[in-house]
């Protein structure tokens, strides 16, 4: 093939992968923007694969990882998706460095320096920073994925200095890249890889569990980065536009989930919530009184209500309470009772995580509503079942304003007339904060595993 | 003006209005679909595989070509998982969606 009618596969490839993004403005069109994706990808790989030598091996490797790939995408359970969606980043940003080391390694394959001289200059530094955005893609998305699949503690691992050491490896990692710069050689090079890969580890223990959804759009983006600097590397127009995409689409949910928790962006990735919100919640002092209730109770309430809205939070995820959920508001819609979905955008550990799981588990698309949309008819709302949540339905991020989370968009769940709150213990949420809804005269708490009261409540309406 | 245009200077035009579309054809995206979003983005990224096939075209083998083969491997497992994991729940989302 000629280098023209390469370049023009490319951006028919590339025009494909916008219509992919296009797509999934609504659930209809997704499904045909996933097929012109997976044409694009198929229309990239057969060309690149016209101009190698190497045709036996490559197919070799594509259907190694293809069967893989496959294979998990068909077992995977939708609870583990962010955990998939973490080790795939991770994946990404390990590619791209082995594709760094392999253009570095024999730059005139790649037409990035004549025969016999050393890479160009403006190529080294594309070649620097594809590297060291990938290498921190790597570790870093394989530490998110431990915390999310709870092979790593959730807690935020903090130690005195972190900041500062942070600070000074990515100084010296950028000296290094002047090194290579000035020299290009492998050492300065793989001592540049090194740090890049201790920061990645570094930069993400320091971050909790509820705040996986920023952490996990940031790495999301990173991918798409690693994959841009690449083409800047290659000169590659299609690396370029695919990464791009992928790294603003990355950067916009890490920007949505910051503001669905009022937190600043970079607030988040120094780590977390600090030890003074628990100090606070700890000196509150006077014992508050709550009332609790058993699954019986519960039925009965939801059996006379006129209208339901049920609350998911992560606490649904980790019971897989989702199918149980379903049949109970089907039972409640077969009484008559009008039952709706409320989501808060950071349920769960990555955006839209809740939404999939209610999907799998076949709840209409029409009853599950946003938080804006649902946040006026909470006070028209007999009872509200919440279920795994708590910061994001604690009225002390609108009423206290000395509250760490005040500011923070909630749904208005203490509207309601009647709250219903699914929790194994009175623990506090994420945020280590006592949550006022809780102690409401018109609150009962069912203490107990989510999917369990679920099913109890679904026996006694029945 | 005179000379030819760097290839880092046509570069960048390309990634600047790459970034502009992905930015409007994003915020598009409805709320609900933003896990299937996540996985997608993890599929298209995997179009480093151009960059590792490259990698890896060299007759002769050598550490390059080897790395180029590995970076291969783990780039279709993301093309192909990413896409594959994002078709089945789409395929969720239509059932209940009628």
């Amino acid at each position: 093939m000629s280098a023209n009618s390469v370049y023009l596969a490319y951006l028919v490839a590339a025009v494909l992968f916008i219509l992919t993004l296009k797509g999934l403005s609504s659930p209809v069109s997704s499904r045909r923007g996933n097929m012109f994706g997976m044409i694009g990808m198929a229309i990239a790989v057969l060309t690149t694969l016209s101009l190698t030598h190497n045709v036996g091996l490559i197919l070799l490797a594509i259907a190694v990882g293809g069967a893989i790939g496959a294979i998990v995408a068909r077992r995977i359970e939708m609870t583990a998706m962010p955990e998939l969606v973490a080790a795939m980043h991770s994946l990404v940003g390990l590619a791209a460095v082995l594709v760094a080391m392999a253009a570095f390694n024999n730059p005139v394959a790649y037409g990035i320096a004549l025969a016999g001289e050393s890479l160009h200059s403006s190529n080294r530094i594309e070649l620097f920073i594809g590297t060291f955005v990938g290498a921190i893609t790597f570790t870093g998305s394989i530490i998110a994925f431990g915390k999310l699949s709870g092979k790593l503690s959730g807690k935020p691992l903090r130690f005195a200095g972190q900041h500062w050491l942070n600070l000074l490896l990515g100084i010296a990692m950028l000296g290094f890249g002047i090194a290579f710069f000035l020299s290009p050689s492998w050492t300065p090079f793989l001592i540049m890889t090194a740090i890049a890969l201790a920061l990645g580890v570094l930069l993400i223990m320091p971050i909790g569990g509820a705040d996986m959804p920023v952490v996990v759009s940031m790495l999301n983006s990173y991918s798409g980065w690693a994959a841009a600097g690449i083409g800047f590397t290659l000169n590659n127009n299609m690396l370029i536009i695919a990464g791009s995409l992928v790294g603003s689409s990355g950067a916009i949910l890490s920007y949505i989930m910051c503001k669905a928790m009022n937190r600043a962006f970079f607030n988040v990735i120094l780590g977390g919530f600090g030890g003074e919100a628990s100090a606070e919640a700890a000196g509150d002092g006077v014992q508050k009184t709550f009332r609790s209730g058993s699954a019986d109770d519960a039925a009965f309430l939801m059996g006379n209500a006129d209208s339901v809205i049920i609350v998911p939070g992560y606490g649904l995820a980790v019971a897989r309470a989702q199918h149980a959920i379903n049949e109970m508001s089907k039972v409640l819609t077969e009484k008559g009772v009008k039952v709706r979905y409320a989501i808060h955008p950071v349920a769960g550990r990555m955006p839209g995580h809740m939404n999939v799981l209610l999907a799998e588990a076949e709840v209409p698309y029409e009853q599950v509503v946003e938080m804006d949309e649902i946040n006026n008819e909470f006070a028209d709302t007999d009872v509200v079942l919440v279920i795994g949540a708590n910061d994001v339905v604690n009225p002390a991020a609108k009423n206290d304003k000395s509250s760490p989370i005040y500011g923070m968009p909630i749904l208005d769940v203490y509207k309601a007339r009647t709250v219903l709150v699914v929790k194994r213990s009175m623990a506090t949420g994420y945020a280590g904060l006592d949550n006022d809804l809780f102690y409401m005269d018109k609150t009962m708490m069912v203490f107990g595993d989510a999917k369990k009261v679920v099913e109890d409540i679904i026996k006694a309406i029945a | 003006m005179t000379g030819a245009v760097d290839p880092f200077v046509m570069n960048l035009t390309v990634f600047v209005l790459a970034i502009f579309i992905g930015y409007h054809v994003v915020w598009n995206v409805t709320p609900a679909l933003h896990t299937p979003l996540m996985a997608v983005t993890n599929a298209v990224s995997g179009i480093i595989i151009v960059g590792a096939m490259l990698a890896a075209k060299p007759q002769e083998m050598d550490v390059g070509t080897i790395l180029g083969l590995i970076a291969v491997t783990l780039a279709a497992i993301n093309v192909f998982g990413g896409f594959l994991v994002t078709q089945r729940m789409l395929a969720m989302f239509k059932k209940k969606g009628k």
